[in-house]
């Protein structure tokens, strides 16, 4: 058994003990939930020394790592087939991460204990098969696996509209799951591995395409799938008009599941469309990434004007994570080099900054019992700590130099620039919006005269900087060198990029 | 060399780290390391200064460590520091000013409650503006441009209790961004084109031709705008004056002295690489921004906002100098207005410390910073009065004065250009109506504030008294590195900074895009002095000649109208608020309209409200509410919709499918019904049925 | 007059006076009788047959098989009878119409 089979499978054995735990002991059930979660980031740490940079991955099935496979459904063509290439080890650091972080910051879940963090950890279990896996029919497997812990754990551990936003979370993405469904069996049926002759659900063989036949041969055909694999990622990302799901299930949800919200489930929009959009359909990618860079340019632009609108803090950082990832989207649709690396890079960034940002949500939330941006007022004197660390997390978000978001936001706009010039011009004009919406919330939140109703209000606490001070660190680590995690993905995403615009037919 | 540059960058660093963690419980929250890194950043800087520059005297020299950055595809991206004699007569610059404001502060800050923070943010911008300054490569200069924008917006949101000091901030933050945009894009066409944003590399890249024509104009133009948000040109000068709410040392170190100027030490970096057009373009911003913001701070009554649109103005001179080719005098200008200008705002600083002492003490609620309720200070305050009079009077540009050399160099440099260009006659008559008016309102602020009686009364005027000593030594220092002896040596001429250090070691870079040969030189920026002529090359004999003869008259006519346009504006000045012979009261009425636009700043601020701001939130609301109703709407339909559709399948279900099935159980019901009335259990019936059978069976047999 | 035709009417004549004994008569022991009445007009039937045909004996032994039958009939008719008299308090067929729909 391989460390990527461990890290996927060892948070569902933490939910199973967890399951068996008597339910008063509230204790003995975080312990676990903390200690499986400490596991698995401590064994995907270790796996940093270990992979190696220069390898591609992709679609080359020798440059994987830690790759495992094994026959599951022989008869369907079905195997557990894991790996990771510079494309999903970041992905993976970043789950690890945020799920360690997470558990300490739902200590104040009350309610039916047990079950929140056995759901947890399942959820986990599901997002990092999700990026492990190199099986289509796997990577579908997980994919939903992720979907019902989350409808879950909003729906029952959320805010008063909770069930109204679980159920549009579930229903929209469930939405895009069938799409994408559609989508595998085509290929499936279309594709056959050329070393049996039989159907596969492999990515790496689907992403030869002298394997494709049938319809996948026929241009129209491909571009309905690449749409149905677009609108079925998109969704999650969100991508303008597919987001509306977002603001309310980040509001309702509770903080932690917020902070995976954002921090690792959105990620897995554009990581599908760089792992299987890319390489399976290089040629249509090629022809509509003016469409990507479009709704990128759109959802930088969009996200930010809604955001500046927003009265409720949590929603104001739900959609500047829409305006946020729509650096992803530009990035990645310019198909350069620095383009692809940033997107990526963006993708990290993004999930460290906002999880930051919505763990800063909650600690207000926890203390005042609400979130409207106007009923703070001045709380820079009374909580100094929480304003310094708020700072670097609003800074950070607006790319400002030294701290992550800046190097990613530069990489993308270097990238897209030669390729997409107006789009980015406009992009760019994004990054003023964010200045000036976040600046105002900070003002309207720190500044000014102290609200009376906050005098005595308790600064940010120990448990509260625990999980909030390695957010900060990393952020502010990979503003100044961010060597560390760029390496990870430079062979990988240059390939890829190349790979996507080089491709004849 | 290169360890001494790293250490005076990352003192202030280290400083900041120190201070910011721990400050609130060190002893005089640590005031004493700020002070200590900034003092011995400027002591480095000094032996740099004097070590490489005075004493190679070597116009070229240039040293440069790089190393990679970001690595993406087979790029490597590096950066690094690089020291020329610009960086490093920046950094005097800096570290000077920032340790003079430093000491200054210890004085004018004490008994603050959020002391140590202060001392953190200052160190913090010293460490921000160093690196811009050392920066090689415009990725970094971007980096460090947006962290002294963030220190920047530190400390005049310093006191954040005041609704007007965040509001000031964040539009000081946001004003700029607007700029940094531009700049960002300017950044990419460079980039893209020659695949490198290091400034020497650059330079290469454009001589070479790789970037070329219109492309490059906007290049250069889009960088300027950089500039013109960091230095507060026109139309992005508002955020300027309201800085002004930041702590008095922060505005003179910050607001007048250093960052302001780092969009024209961008402009001077760039010019190598500027267009005739992008020249022109920056030539007219810095024109019109001199003249339009003297014509503001005739009308001001706060002592700062005076000082901040003369600042404006003064900018606005040096972007203009370095439009027309002046680069000499518009760097020079950069210099000495840090010095006079930053011994202004302290000057002012350490009046306003008074005042609040004198406010506080007779209990009244006025703005300490009103200059209608000064007046004759300069009895109670000798060395404030003497150091502002003569950082006036260098503002001013009254002879044996830095502020004279530099801004006769840049008038000098103005008036060829439109000798030679005759259309473009406005930028000169620009830079002397500017002039004039400088001359008048620095001195208007003098007499209002330092003449007459006090205007608070007698009671109030026993509280006045001098600023201690910590604060009054920095002005000291600054004042004199106003007079123009520091700057002429070793020719020691007062007319003309030609012949001293400073044209030597900072001749007119070549600029490398006339190798298109389109543009006519405005060579008008050698000062006269034949040694360098780094341009000359250009230009055939005859025609070096010739401009080398419009030059030196030119000179000569603009120190002449320079000194008489600054003598009335002093001389009305006098007239009005000395003598009192002439009211003001009269031609402010006189004036009417114009008046009201100096006075209410020709209601930039309200049109950008009712514009862009206004504009923006508008478009936010809207596309929030086209968000929540429309698009929410469309998704929260297609449920209803779906919903709607499933009650009429029930019903379709219930009543139609289901209906069917019943349709057919009732018509068997029915026939089963009429069927069964047969079944009369009677076996008589059954026997006559039977027998009714046979019958009809033997009739049919039979038949 | 020795012929099958005579024999063939009376038996007919039996049979129809039988069946409308069936059929009129509300008493279940009539009824019964008529029954009697059918049997043996059958049973004539095959010893006529049996005489007048090609002179085998099979028909006689039906005659009595009938003769039988009609016997062990008629004592489970009235076996029924009498239980029908036990619930209805009367033996007349009309009334025994339970079995019907």
């Amino acid at each position: 058994m391989g460390p990527l089979t461990i890290i996927t499978f060892l948070p569902l054995v933490g939910a199973a003990v967890i399951a068996l735990l008597p339910k008063e002991s509230i204790k003995a059930v975080r312990w676990t939930a903390l200690g499986t979660t400490a596991i698995v980031l401590l064994i995907t740490l270790s796996l940093y020394p270990q992979f190696s940079p220069g390898l591609i991955g992709i679609n080359d099935p020798a440059s994987f790592q830690f790759v495992e496979k094994a026959d599951w459904i022989p008869s369907l063509g079905v195997s557990y087939y894991v790996g990771v290439d510079g494309l999903s080890f970041p992905m993976i650091l970043l789950t690890a991460l945020l799920c360690f972080l997470c558990i300490p910051a739902s200590y104040g879940i009350v309610k039916s204990v047990k079950g929140y963090f056995a759901m947890f950890l399942l959820l986990e279990t599901g997002m990092m098969g999700a990026f492990v896996s190199l099986d289509f029919f796997l990577f579908y497997f997980f994919w939903e696996i992720m979907l019902l812990p989350m409808y879950f754990l909003i729906g029952i551990w959320g805010g008063p509209r909770r069930v109204y936003a679980a159920i549009k979370f579930f229903l929209y993405t469930l939405v895009g799951s069938v799409l994408m469904l559609i989508a595998i069996l085509a290929f499936y049926f279309n594709v056959t591995d050329p070393a049996t002759g039989q159907h596969t659900f492999n990515m790496l063989t689907m992403m030869n395409q002298e394997n494709h036949s049938g319809i996948l041969l026929i241009n129209s055909v491909r571009s309905l799938l690449w749409f149905a694999l677009f609108i079925g990622f998109a969704i999650k990302v969100p991508v303008f008009p597919f987001h509306t799901w977002l603001p309310d299930a980040h509001v309702e949800a509770p903080t932690a599941i917020s902070v995976i919200l954002a921090g690792v489930l959105l990620k897995m929009g554009t990581y599908g469309l760089l792992r299987i959009s890319y390489p399976i359909l290089p040629d249509l990618t090629r022809n509509f990434a003016w469409f990507l860079a479009m709704m990128g340019a759109i959802n930088i632009i969009y996200g930010a004007f809604c955001a500046m609108a927003q009265k409720d803090l949590k929603k104001l950082v739900a959609y500047s994570s829409i305006s946020h990832m729509g650096f992803v989207l530009l990035g990645m649709s310019a198909l350069t080099s620095a383009g692809m690396n940033g997107a990526v890079m963006q993708m990290f960034n993004h999930g460290t900054i906002t999880a930051m940002l919505f763990l800063l949500v909650g600690v207000i939330y926890d203390r005042a019992h609400h979130r409207e941006i106007n009923g703070f007022g001045g709380l820079a004197n009374v909580m100094p700590r929480y304003l310094g660390i708020t700072a670097v997390a609003f800074f950070a978000s607006m790319g400002l130099p030294g701290l992550s978001g800046f190097i990613s936001e530069s990489m993308v706009f270097i990238g897209a620039f030669p390729v997409w010039r107006t789009l980015t011009i406009i992009s760019i004009l994004g990054i003023i919006l964010t200045a000036a919406y976040l600046l105002w919330t900070l003002q309207r939140v720190f500044f000014g005269a102290t609200n009376p109703k906050y005098e005595g209000i308790a600064d940010i606490n120990s448990r509260e900087l625990f999980t909030l001070i390695p957010l900060a660190v990393i952020v502010i680590y990979l503003g100044v060198w961010p060597h560390p995690v760029m390496e990870l993905m430079n062979t990988s995403m240059t390939y890829l990029g190349n790979l996507v615009s080089g491709s004849g037919l | 060399m290169l360890g001494l540059a790293l250490y005076i960058l990352l003192a202030p660093l280290v400083a900041f780290t120190i201070v910011i963690f721990f400050g609130r419980k060190l002893p005089r929250g640590g005031d004493f390391i700020s002070l200590f890194a900034i003092w011995s950043g400027l002591a480095a800087s000094l032996y740099l200064f004097f070590t490489q520059m005075l004493g190679h005297y070597d116009p070229a020299f240039a040293l440069s460590y790089r190393f990679d950055w970001v690595t993406w595809g087979t790029y490597k991206l590096n950066i690094g520091i690089a020291i020329d004699n610009m960086s490093m007569m920046m950094l005097v610059v800096v570290t000077l000013v920032s340790s003079l404001v430093h000491l200054f502060s210890v004085g004018y800050m004490k008994g603050d409650p959020k002391y140590h923070r202060f001392f953190s943010f200052l160190s913090f911008f010293s460490f921000s503006m160093i690196g811009l300054v050392l920066a090689d490569n415009l990725l970094i200069i971007y980096a460090f441009w947006e962290l002294v924008g963030l220190s920047s917006y530190l400390l005049i949101g310093f006191w954040h209790e005041k609704d007007s000091a965040s509001n000031a901030a964040k539009k000081a933050f946001v004003t700029n961004r607007v700029g940094d945009a531009g700049m960002l894009i300017g950044m990419l066409i460079c980039f893209t084109a020659l695949g490198t944003l290091n400034l020497v590399e650059l330079k290469d890249g454009v001589a070479q031709g790789h970037l070329a024509g219109g492309l490059l104009t906007a290049a250069g133009i889009l960088l300027f705008m950089g500039a013109v948000g960091k230095s507060a040109q026109f139309p992005l000068h508002v955020w300027l004056p309201d800085a002004m709410e930041g702590p008095t040392p922060v505005s003179a170190l910050i607001h007048a002295a250093t960052m302001v100027a780092a969009g024209v030490y961008l402009v001077a970096r760039l010019f190598p690489i500027l267009t005739p057009d992008a020249s022109l373009v920056i030539a007219y911003v810095g024109g019109f921004t001199a003249i339009f913001a003297a014509t503001i701070a005739v009308a001001q009554n706060d002592i700062k906002r005076v000082l901040a649109y003369s600042t404006v103005s003064q900018l606005g001179y040096m972007v203009m100098a370095l439009g027309t080719g002046a680069f000499t005098a518009g760097f020079f200008h950069l210099v000495t207005h840090a010095m006079f200008k930053a011994c202004l705002f302290l000057g002012s600083g350490s009046i306003i410390f008074a005042m609040h002492h004198v406010l506080h003490n007779i209990h009244s609620h006025d703005d300490a910073q009103d200059m209608r309720n000064m007046g004759g200070l300069k009895k109670y305050m000798p060395v404030t009065f003497w150091t502002f009079l003569i950082a006036t009077t260098a503002l001013a540009g009254v002879p044996f004065t830095s502020g004279f050399l530099s801004k006769d160099a840049i008038l000098g440099g103005t008036l060829a250009f439109a000798m030679e260009h005759p259309k473009h006659w406005l930028l000169p008559a620009f830079g002397f109506a500017a002039a004039g008016l400088t001359a008048f309102y620095m001195f208007r602020l003098v007499y209002l504030t330092f003449y007459g009686t006090f205007r608070k009364g007698s009671e109030a005027e026993s509280h006045l008294h001098e600023s201690p000593r910590v604060m009054t030594v920095p002005l000291i220092v600054l004042a004199s590195l106003s007079i123009f002896f520091f700057y002429a040596a070793p020719a020691f001429n007062p007319t003309t900074p030609a012949g001293g250090w400073f044209a030597t070691l900072f001749p007119t870079p070549e600029n490398v895009t006339l190798a298109s040969g389109r543009y006519v030189s405005p060579a008008s920026s050698r000062l006269g002095d034949e040694a360098v002529e780094p341009t000359a090359e250009h230009a055939s004999g005859t025609e070096a000649l010739h401009s080398a003869h419009l030059e030196h008259l030119a000179h000569n006519w603009a120190m002449l109208i320079s000194i008489l346009v600054a003598g009335l504006g002093i001389w009305i000045a006098t007239l009005a608020y000395y003598k009192w012979k002439i009211d003001p009261e009269k031609w402010r009425l006189r004036f009417g309209v114009a008046y009201r636009g100096m006075y209410n700043k020709w209601w930039c601020d309200e049109v950008y409200k009712a514009t862009a701001i206004n504009g923006t939130l508008g478009l936010s609301k809207g596309l929030a509410w086209f968000d929540g109703a429309i698009l929410d709407g469309i998704v929260n339909g297609s449920a209803t919709v779906t919903r709607l559709f499933s009650t009429v399948q029930g019903w379709f279900d219930n009543k139609v499918v289901d209906g069917l099935v019943n349709l057919t159980a009732m018509v068997v019901g029915f026939w089963a019904h009429f069927v069964r009335s047969f079944q009369t259990g009677q076996v008589q019936r059954y026997l006559l049925y039977t027998l009714a059978g046979v019958g009809i069976v033997i009739i049919l047999v039979v038949i | 007059m020795n012929n099958l035709t005579t024999y063939l009417a009376i038996s007919a004549a039996l049979f129809l006076l039988g069946v409308l004994a069936m059929m009129t008569r509300k008493s279940a022991v009539s009824v019964l009788m008529g029954v009697e009445l059918v049997l043996n007009a059958g049973g004539l039937n095959f010893v006529a047959f049996s005489r007048f045909g090609n002179g085998s004996l099979n028909g006689q032994a039906a005659a009595l098989f009938i003769m039988i039958i009609a016997a062990a009939e008629a004592a489970v008719a009235l076996a029924i009878f009498l239980n029908l008299y036990r619930l209805k308090a009367s033996a007349e067929v009309d009334k025994a119409d339970t079995l019907q729909w």
